[in-house]
């Protein structure tokens, strides 16, 4: 008997290598033809905004509260997908708490929506 | 979950699938990708026939019987493009981050129940490669990790607009993940299961598209949201970002960005079709022949991936902040408030005995729901926008930007003209 998982693994594993395979073959299928303009980032023909050699440096992220309020979410779901799957057996004990669950992220939702932390300046 | 498998005993389908030996296994896998590669081509030249009827062209119509193999000859073309390497590129992640994105793309494929049970080679199977008692976390899981490939890549890239784009996608798909998780918990609920082909086999008394109307509808909108597709394709919006994440990418690199975007379409309709349309179930009959199911699970998800040719059609793309505000302040509470009533009837439905207890619990988690729905519905909290401080006097144009009163036309009809006009040639 064969551990479900492991087909999952031959699945990762046969997309790994057809796409490793095609990343690497890429430059040898392909012609090269060196032109130091075609080597530039695309900026529309402009010269390219100046950046740092390594990397392309640090840039502020403005959605960083998005971000935190999605943790918390997903964080929350994956605990709504146990209670979803043993609700039949859990009765009105498992509602009651799921309804204490869900009230505590929603406050903290709601929190975060009033205080504007859901605004895309 | 191995725990929970082992109480109530396999299923009849994880029964049948641990009896594959490998041979079959590895079959199903090289065929599932095969799969994935044909729909992918199939979906891409299906599209630009459909777009080009809806803006009155023909589409692709030359290259092999009725234009059908014009993605194939693009892809071919691809392969022989030169491949370019940024000099501001991040080498080693500009490489891998189109690996990064196609993986988790098939492995996602493989929970997809595509049909019931066949004989192949005299070995009793079902058209399916794994039934995994978390088969929907995986989707979940592999369309969050997909999105590592786009910003990795965006970020590479070494470029302002694939960096920009880079972000949008990853902003897109938290956003909208959260809610396209909450719709499939009703299901969820009532399948009683993780598994794909459980909640297949308890959609046999009645498909959820109906039961769970409002899960459905959160579902298709943030399935579009989730695989960065018209109307909600700002990550590669071209009228803003040129390319958005793939801007510097050529040859087979952009190639597997394109096959990973399309395989991710295919997954998230399949997977549509499995939760809400009833797999490959026909309505009013038991299980058929498994390949008969599967050419009905096909008909059915191509229904979707024609819903996505449609929008894409139909509708202008969102701007960003509208984007944004219906993820986050429209499918989120409508999800999370649907999901408590669910949460109610269902426990309402299944308790036996201590009735008045039962209604009185239920009623203060829709009195909850109810009181949410009310918070939610409150105005936002408005600012006076502050008065404009002109850094000199040249002449602004006005800042307020109402929109003016009675069009020109208007205001000429009104006030009709005192000249007469003009009705011959003068001598």
């Amino acid at each position: 008997m064969l551990d479900p998982y492991l087909a999952l693994l031959f699945m990762a594993l046969l997309a790994g290598a057809f796409a490793l395979f095609s990343v690497t073959a890429a430059p040898y299928i392909g012609p090269r033809r060196y032109n130091r303009a075609k080597l530039d980032s695309y900026e529309c023909g402009i010269e390219p905004s100046p950046k740092p050699v390594v990397g392309t440096g640090r840039m502020p992220v403005a959605y960083y509260l998005t971000a935190m309020l999605f943790i918390l979410f997903d964080i929350e779901l994956v605990f709504l997908y146990p209670y979803a799957v043993a609700a039949d057996s859990l009765g009105l004990f498992g509602l009651v708490a799921v309804t204490v669950y869900i009230a505590t992220i929603g406050f903290v939702y709601f929190y975060e929506w009033r205080r504007g932390g859901l605004e895309w300046d | 979950m191995n725990l929970l498998a082992q109480q109530d005993g396999m299923t009849h389908t994880q029964q049948l699938l641990a009896d594959d030996p490998i041979w079959l296994v590895l079959l199903k896998v090289v065929v599932l990708f095969a799969v994935g590669v044909v729909l992918t081509l199939f979906m891409i030249n299906w599209e630009r026939k459909v777009v080009g009827r809806m803006q009155q062209r023909p589409g692709p119509n030359r290259t092999g019987p009725g234009g059908w193999l014009q993605s194939l000859a693009d892809g071919l073309k691809l392969a022989f493009k030169e491949d370019i390497m940024p000099v501001l590129a991040d080498k080693k992640v500009y490489f891998l981050a189109p690996v990064i994105s196609t993986i988790p793309a098939f492995v996602a494929f493989s929970v997809i129940p595509f049909g019931g049970e066949v004989s192949i080679f005299g070995e009793r199977t079902v058209l399916q490669l794994v039934d995994l008692p978390v088969g929907v976390l995986v989707v979940l899981a592999c369309s969050s990790i997909g999105v590592y490939g786009i910003v990795l890549g965006g970020w590479a890239s070494g470029n302002p607009y694939s960096l920009l784009g880079a972000l949008r996608s990853a902003a897109q798909v938290i956003s909208y993940e959260i809610a396209l998780g909450l719709s499939v918990v009703g299901v969820i609920l009532y399948a009683g299961s993780l598994s794909t082909a459980d909640i297949v086999e308890a959609q046999s008394g009645g498909w959820y598209f109906y039961l769970l109307l409002p899960s459905f509808v959160i579902f298709v909108i943030s399935m579009v949201g989730e695989t960065n597709r018209a109307p909600f394709d700002l990550p590669e919006a071209e009228s803003e970002l040129v390319g958005g994440f793939h801007t510097e990418y050529t040859s087979l690199k952009f190639a597997l960005f394109f096959l990973a975007e399309y395989v991710n379409m295919v997954t998230v309709s399949a997977m549509a079709t499995t939760l809400f349309l009833g797999g490959g179930r026909i309505p009013f009959l038991g299980p058929v022949n498994g390949w008969i199911e599967f050419v009905v699970f096909i008909a059915k998800t191509l229904l979707f991936l024609f819903l996505f040719i449609w929008l894409r059609g139909t509708l202008p793309r969102f701007r960003y902040d509208q984007f944004m505000k219906l993820g986050w302040k429209v499918l989120v509470p409508v999800a999370l408030i649907w999901t408590m009533i669910v949460f109610a009837i269902r426990v309402f439905r299944t308790t036996t005995g201590a009735e008045s207890t039962a209604a009185l619990v239920i009623a203060i988690v829709l009195g909850f729901a109810a009181v949410l729905t009310i918070a939610f519905m409150l105005p936002d909290r408005t600012e006076d926008a502050a008065d404009v401080e002109l850094a000199s006097s040249y002449p602004v144009p006005p800042l307020d930007l109402a929109p003016p009163g009675r069009s020109r036309k208007r205001i000429a009809r009104a006030t009709p003209d005192p000249e007469p006009a003009l009705t011959g040639k003068e001598d």
